[in-house]
C-alpha cells in the first residue's frame, strides 16, 4: 500500500462531510473534498460569504458552538485535504466523478476508488394550492435567506408544515425583528405528549425545543397545532393562507410562507453509485442501505449523515467519523476500535430520539387524499394531482416511474426533489397502495442541469 | 402593479458595497455578497416565468435543489439565483411586467 495512491474523495462539506475529512488526515490520509456551496459548513451551519459581519452567536444561536467548532476543524485542515468548493458531481461512471466546476463552468472527470457521500438533505415538501406564489418558500430555504444573506421572506410570515425546524426558523425570524404572523404545525398537541417518553432522552434538545415554543407564544405569535393547510391566496404573489383548524376554515393575511415536513435525504447520487436501496418507514423514505459503520451495499462507497436518512446534525458528525474509520479500516490503516464503537452507540442512542421526533411531528398521512385535483405538485412543468390521478385511472400505471413517464412528473429540472415525495404519496392513493409499494424514481445524470454543450465535450476537454 | 415591489426585506449586513446592476432594463442596486437571488427580490417580485404556466416565480428552495430560480440574463445566459452571487454590470431579466 503506498499512501499517495490511497485519496479517498468526501462528497459534501457540511458536519458529516467535515468530520470524515477531520479523521482521515488525522490517519495521515490527505482526501479530495468536493462541495457544490462555496464555503464549508452544509446547511445547517451554512457560512455566509466571508465579508459579512454578524456573529456566530447572532447566526446559530444554541448552536453556535457547534457551528464554530465545525467551521474551525475544516479551517485547520484546509492545507492537509486537496478542498474544492463550487463542485457539483453530477454523474457517476465507471470509477469517475462528473464535476462542474461552478464559476468556470468547466466540468471534469475525478477518478475514486474509495468514496464518502455525504449528500445531505433538503425540506420534506407537500405542497397545498397556491405554492407556487412568489412569497412561498421552503422552510429551509427561509432560514437561508436570513442566514445566508440577512433577509426576510416576507415582512408578516407565516411558518407551517410540522417539525422542529418550524418552531426553530419562527424563532430566529421573530428574533430578527420579522413579524411571524404564525406558526400553523399540523401535528396535534398529544402527538407531543405522546412523544415526550422517547423526546426525554435528549432532554438538552427536548429544552431547546419548548425554549423556541414558549418564546413564541410569550411574545405573542399565534402557535396553532393539529392544523391542515388549505390554500395560499394571492394574485401574483402571497396575500393570506387558508388552513382547517378541526371545526372551521380559517384564514390570515400574510405575505410570505415558509414551509415544509421536516426534511428529505438528498439519494441521486448514492443512487447512481449503484447502492442498494430499503424502504425506512419511520422516515417514510427509500434510503441506501448501510451498515452500523456506514458502509453501502457498494464496496468502497460510504454513507454518513443526512443524505443517507434524517438524524440531524450532531449525528451526522459521528456518522461521518465512523464512516471515515470504517473506509481507513477497510484499507488496512489501524483505527481505533473503542472510539469506532462509542460513536456506533451514541448513533443507535439517537435513535430513540429520532423516532420520537416522527411521533412528535408526525407525516400527514391523509394529505394525498385531501388535496384537490387543481394542485400543482410539480413546479418545474406545472404537472396537477388531477393529472397525476387521471394517468393512474387511463393507464393503471402503479409504479413511480412509470407514472413520470407518462406524466413528466419528476422529469423536469427538480428530478423529483421537489415533487417526488407528493407525487409518491398521490400515486399510493390513488392505486390504494402503501408508499412502499410504489417504489422510487430512479436518479438520473445530470443529477442538476449543467450547461448542455458540457455533455457532449470531448474527453480531454472535460479532463480540462 | 405589485410588480415592482421586494419580495425580500433586508434585516442585516446592510453595511457592504453597492454592486451595480441592470434589472429588465432599469439600472439598480445590489450589495455585494448577494446571491442573484437577493439583488432581484429585494428589488421585485420575481425572478422569471415558468415556461408551462406563464406565472410569475420567486425561487423556492434557496439552497440549489429545486431549480426553480432560474434568471436569463440579457444575452441568453442562464443562472441559478440562489448559489450565484451578483456581479457588477449584470444584465438580467425577470419577464416581469414593465414600469
Amino acid at each position: 500500500m503506498t499512501k499517495s495512491l490511497f485519496q479517498p474523495v468526501i462528497v459534501g462539506a457540511g458536519p458529516a462531510g467535515v468530520r470524515a475529512a477531520q479523521t482521515l488526515v488525522a490517519h495521515g490520509v490527505r482526501p479530495v473534498v468536493l462541495d457544490e456551496a462555496p464555503r464549508a459548513g452544509g446547511q445547517i451551519y451554512r457560512r455566509p460569504p466571508a465579508h459579512f459581519q454578524r456573529s456566530a452567536q447572532n447566526l446559530y444561536g444554541f448552536e453556535a458552538q457547534r457551528a464554530q467548532a465545525l467551521h474551525g476543524a475544516f479551517d485547520s485542515l484546509k492545507s492537509q485535504v486537496d478542498y474544492r468548493p463550487d463542485s457539483l458531481v453530477w454523474n457517476v461512471q465507471g470509477a469517475q466523478l462528473d464535476v462542474l466546476h461552478g464559476p468556470t463552468q468547466t466540468t471534469h472527470s475525478l477518478p475514486y476508488r474509495q468514496l464518502i457521500v455525504a449528500t445531505g438533505a433538503t425540506d420534506r415538501v407537500l405542497p397545498i394550492p397556491g405554492w407556487t406564489l412568489p412569497g412561498v418558500y421552503a422552510l429551509g430555504g427561509a432560514q437561508v435567506a436570513l442566514k445566508y444573506q440577512g433577509c426576510a421572506i416576507g415582512q408578516r410570515v407565516v411558518f407551517m408544515g410540522t417539525g422542529p425546524l418550524l418552531y426553530l426558523v419562527a424563532y430566529q425570524y421573530a428574533k430578527a425583528g420579522v413579524a411571524v404572523a404564525a406558526v400553523l404545525d399540523t401535528a396535534h398537541f398529544s402527538d407531543q405528549l405522546a412523544a415526550l417518553p422517547a423526546m426525554l432522552t435528549q432532554p438538552a434538545v427536548l429544552a431547546k425545543g419548548l425554549y423556541f415554543l414558549s418564546w413564541l407564544r410569550a411574545h405573542g405569535v399565534g402557535v396553532h397545532t393539529g392544523v391542515r393547510p388549505l390554500r395560499v391566496l394571492g394574485e401574483t404573489r402571497v396575500q393570506a393562507v387558508a388552513w382547517h383548524d378541526g371545526q372551521q376554515e380559517r384564514r390570515l393575511d400574510c405575505d410570505a410562507i415558509g414551509f415544509g415536513y421536516a426534511l428529505r435525504s438528498e439519494t441521486q447520487l448514492a443512487d447512481l453509485l449503484g447502492c442498494r436501496f430499503i424502504f425506512v418507514q419511520h422516515q417514510r423514505a427509500h434510503l441506501p442501505e448501510r451498515d452500523a459503520a456506514g458502509r453501502s451495499s457498494v464496496a468502497g462507497v460510504y454513507l454518513a449523515g443526512d443524505g443517507a436518512g434524517i438524524m440531524g446534525a450532531d449525528a451526522a458528525e459521528w456518522a461521518g467519523e465512523r464512516a471515515a474509520l470504517a473506509l481507513l479500516a477497510d484499507h488496512g490503516v489501524a483505527v481505533a476500535a473503542a472510539r469506532a464503537q462509542m460513536l456506533e452507540k451514541r448513533l443507535k442512542r439517537l435513535q430513540t430520539f429520532r423516532s420520537g421526533l416522527e411521533r412528535a411531528f408526525p407525516f400527514p398521512r391523509a394529505w394525498a387524499a385531501q388535496v384537490p385535483d387543481e394542485l400543482v405538485v410539480c413546479r418545474c412543468e406545472n404537472i396537477t394531482a388531477g393529472e397525476l390521478r387521471r394517468t393512474v385511472q387511463a393507464t393503471g400505471a402503479d409504479e413511480i416511474n412509470r407514472l413520470k413517464a407518462l406524466s413528466r412528473v419528476g422529469m423536469g429540472r427538480c428530478q423529483g426533489r421537489s415533487c417526488g415525495v407528493a407525487a409518491a404519496e398521490i400515486l399510493a392513493h390513488a392505486t390504494n397502495k402503501p408508499v412502499e409499494q410504489v417504489g422510487r424514481l430512479r436518479g438520473q445524470a445530470p443529477i442538476k442541469p449543467i450547461p448542455i454543450h458540457l455533455l457532449h465535450a470531448p474527453a480531454a476537454e472535460r479532463q480540462a | 402593479m405589485d410588480t415592482w415591489q421586494p419580495l425580500l426585506h433586508r434585516v442585516a449586513e446592510s453595511d457592504r458595497a453597492a454592486v451595480p446592476f441592470t434589472l429588465d432594463g432599469q439600472a439598480v442596486s445590489a450589495l455585494e455578497g448577494d446571491t442573484v437571488l437577493t439583488a432581484v427580490l429585494t428589488q421585485c417580485g420575481q425572478l422569471r416565468r415558468n415556461e408551462f404556466s406563464g406565472e410569475a416565480r420567486a425561487g423556492f428552495c434557496m439552497m440549489g435543489a429545486c431549480q426553480d430560480c432560474w434568471v436569463q440574463a440579457a444575452n441568453g445566459e442562464r443562472f441559478r439565483a440562489c448559489s450565484t452571487f451578483i456581479s457588477a454590470g449584470m444584465d438580467l431579466t425577470t419577464g416581469g411586467a414593465l414600469a
